[in-house]
């Protein structure tokens, strides 16, 4: 006799759960026996994989928010709207992610609100703290109108539209300043991160690259919803974002050279060394290939040359932040560092969280509909001329 | 007024008895035996290179990088030159750590409730009137403390009276904006590991450039969103009104 589950067994749910459990396991270590048992971490390397992914990277991944708000709410371009919902969903859960994230990372979470009643107007972290915080709140409330619509509650729903393009104004000042003030975190540290990632422009840098990951990210959860639930959105909608992608590559780009070629580091391209090839994979994988692949307009139209190039930007501006904020460091550092498999354990249990909360919220929330098959009260909200006026012109 | 105090450190004279960091031990009341690194447990430590013997501790920078990167101000540089830590407000984001020129302050690993640590000038016996226990118990006089200003003097006199002996530097005169520990050598600093490319202005200032702009950013960014999003917000509005009269228009034809 078979016992009937209430779910079907598959192997992503069971990898699902054996990194639950390990990362269960790893935040159990970390509470009771703190930092020091649960990770590589020591007093010549006191940032890593905690730092770097979960709370740089993290942050970053969760830009497509603003630009995509910005984009349908300040430039009119209506277009992206089927894009706006999940987009600012997977912000939202992103910057959720941080928070839990850094709770970890900290050595004193019980005073995580510190910051807010002794704050040091000095600290890029500071800024970046206030900015997190008054962030999530603002994109909480950009989301909240899914939720008040599932739970039919007319009134609040109102009055957030009332003030929705104040709010995402406010949305995308508050990302612009976190997302460069995160670049600037490392300017004060001109001795200890390697020359290929020093630079006085990391704040430039990182708010450049944190639009072209938002619009990668864009792209790339687009094509997975479209795998695990079928919601297509419209295609073209997608390559315009691809289109825009490529725009902010070359400018990325073309800022890096400029940086090289005014800093005059050239001689150390090719030095044989570990910081070289990261350096190298960086910049080919992460920032070339996905122009050249945009570039070409056949790839650009198809839907799998589309997620490759925003696959390749997200892999790119990963290892460009764990660069930045780890690796740069490890020669000035003395000491090797690679993370613990708690720290790893616990950093996959956050994603795959992202991921699984991301889901259940497809499924439950009125996310992935078209805004004709929305309520009447927001078609009116959107009007129609609003559909075509703005948008960009046909690849 | 307090006039700024330094330590002054002259390794030509360390013969690495170790007084001081055990001192340092029993004065901030740190448990175990001489350690090589420093450490939670250890606020200084005599390390030997070549047969010279050197002193690792907090160098007390006048603008520190340490305070200026806390995101809760938990250190606090004092009159006397002391860089203080305030354990209550320290949330444990260790960026101090990772910003220290000096690569200085620790942390407590192990703990569930862990500080910073680093030395702190004795701040508690400068108070009371008294000299930092690592200067009091040095026998040869490698530690001494006094007035910043007459310590540099002191410093110079050494160099000219023996220019043979000494490197032409006071490490921490100029470094990073200056110190309030200072140091001769007879070898170069950087041949010793002490940072030699930090040069004389406050790193503070490298992040003070890029953040002082946050504030107009700020304002004229959100003044030049909403001015965008009225634009062309009433553009499409007479866009659509020019719609409407020319289907009445027509209409009124037909």
């Amino acid at each position: 006799m078979s016992i009937k589950l209430p779910f079907k067994i598959t192997f992503w749910k069971v990898v699902l759960l054996l990194i639950w459990v390990a990362g269960l396991i790893a935040a159990i270590v970390r509470v009771t026996r703190g930092l020091g048992a649960a990770t590589n971490l020591s007093d010549k390397f006191p940032w890593g994989l905690w730092v770097g992914f979960d709370v740089i990277s993290g942050v970053g991944l969760a830009a497509g928010g603003f630009t995509i708000a910005a984009a349908v709410y300040v430039f009119h371009v209506k277009r992206f709207y089927p894009v706006l919902k999940p987009t600012i969903l997977t912000a939202f859960l992103g910057y959720l992610l941080v928070i839990v994230g850094l709770l970890f990372d900290v050595g004193r979470p019980d005073k995580i609100y510190n910051p807010l009643f002794m704050g040091n107007p000095h600290s890029a972290l500071f800024e970046v703290a206030m900015c997190v915080m008054f962030y999530t709140t603002v994109l909480f409330f950009e989301f909240s109108p899914n939720i008040f619509e599932r739970l039919g509650w007319g009134g609040p729903k109102r009055w957030i539209g009332r003030v929705t393009v104040p709010l995402v104004i406010l949305g995308v000042i508050l990302s612009t300043m976190h997302q460069s003030s995160l670049g600037s975190l490392f300017l004060i540290v001109p001795q200890k991160l390697y020359v290929f990632w020093y630079s006085a422009s990391l704040p430039l840098f990182f708010y450049v690259s944190a639009i072209a990951v938002g619009c990668a990210m864009v792209i790339f959860e687009s094509h997975l919803s479209f795998r695990a639930f079928g919601h297509r959105l419209k295609h073209d909608v997608l390559t315009d974002i691809g289109r825009i992608l490529l725009v902010v590559l070359v400018i990325y780009l073309l800022m890096k050279i400029y940086d090289f070629y005014m800093r005059g580091v050239w001689s150390q391209f090719f030095v044989p060394r570990m910081e070289t090839w990261l350096f190298w994979l960086e910049v080919l994988a992460g920032v070339v290939a996905p122009i050249i692949l945009l570039s070409v307009r056949k790839i650009r139209l198809s839907a799998r040359g589309l997620y490759l190039a925003a696959v390749c930007t997200i892999a790119g501006f990963l290892l460009n932040r764990l660069n930045v904020s780890t690796t740069g460091f490890v020669a000035s550092s003395g000491v090797n560092y690679f993370p613990s498999w708690m720290e790893i354990a616990i950093t996959l249990a956050l994603v795959s969280t992202g991921f699984f909360i991301f889901a259940m919220a497809a499924r439950y929330l009125p996310i992935f509909e078209h805004p004709e098959a929305n309520s009447k009260a927001e078609v009116a909200s959107i009007p129609k001329r609003a559909l075509d006026v703005g948008a960009l012109p046909k690849s | 007024m307090t006039k700024p105090k330094a330590l002054l450190i002259d390794i030509t004279k360390c013969i690495g008895c170790q007084a001081c960091a055990l001192a340092c031990k029993e004065v901030n009341g740190l448990p175990g035996e001489e350690e090589e690194e420093l450490s939670a447990t250890a606020y200084t430590v005599v390390k030997e290179k070549d047969g010279l013997y050197y002193r690792r501790l907090c160098m007390h920078c006048k603008e520190p990088t340490c305070a200026s990167v806390c995101p809760v101000g938990a250190f606090e540089k004092t009159p006397e030159g002391a860089v203080i830590y305030h354990a209550h407000k320290c949330i444990g984001c260790r960026y101090c750590m990772q910003a220290c020129p000096f690569s200085i302050p620790t942390y407590e690993w192990k703990k569930r409730a862990p500080k910073v640590q680093k030395c702190i000038m004795c701040y508690q016996r400068l108070k009371e009137g008294e000299i930092p226990a690592c200067a009091e118990v040095c026998p040869t006089g490698a530690t001494i403390f006094g007035d910043r200003e007459e310590l540099i003097q002191e410093a110079r006199k050494r160099i000219k009276d023996d220019p043979d002996l000494y490197v032409d530097h006071i490490y921490g005169e100029k470094e990073a904006g200056g110190t309030s520990v200072l140091m001769l050598s007879s070898v170069p600093f950087e041949s010793l590991g002490f940072p030699a490319n930090l040069g004389d202005r406050p790193l503070p200032e490298l992040t003070w450039a890029a953040l002082k702009t946050v504030p107009s950013i700020a304002i004229f960014g959100g003044a030049i969103l909403y001015g965008v999003w009225w634009i062309i917000d009433r553009r499409m509005e007479l866009a659509e009104y020019k719609t409407k009269q020319q289907d009445s228009q027509s209409k009124k034809k037909t």
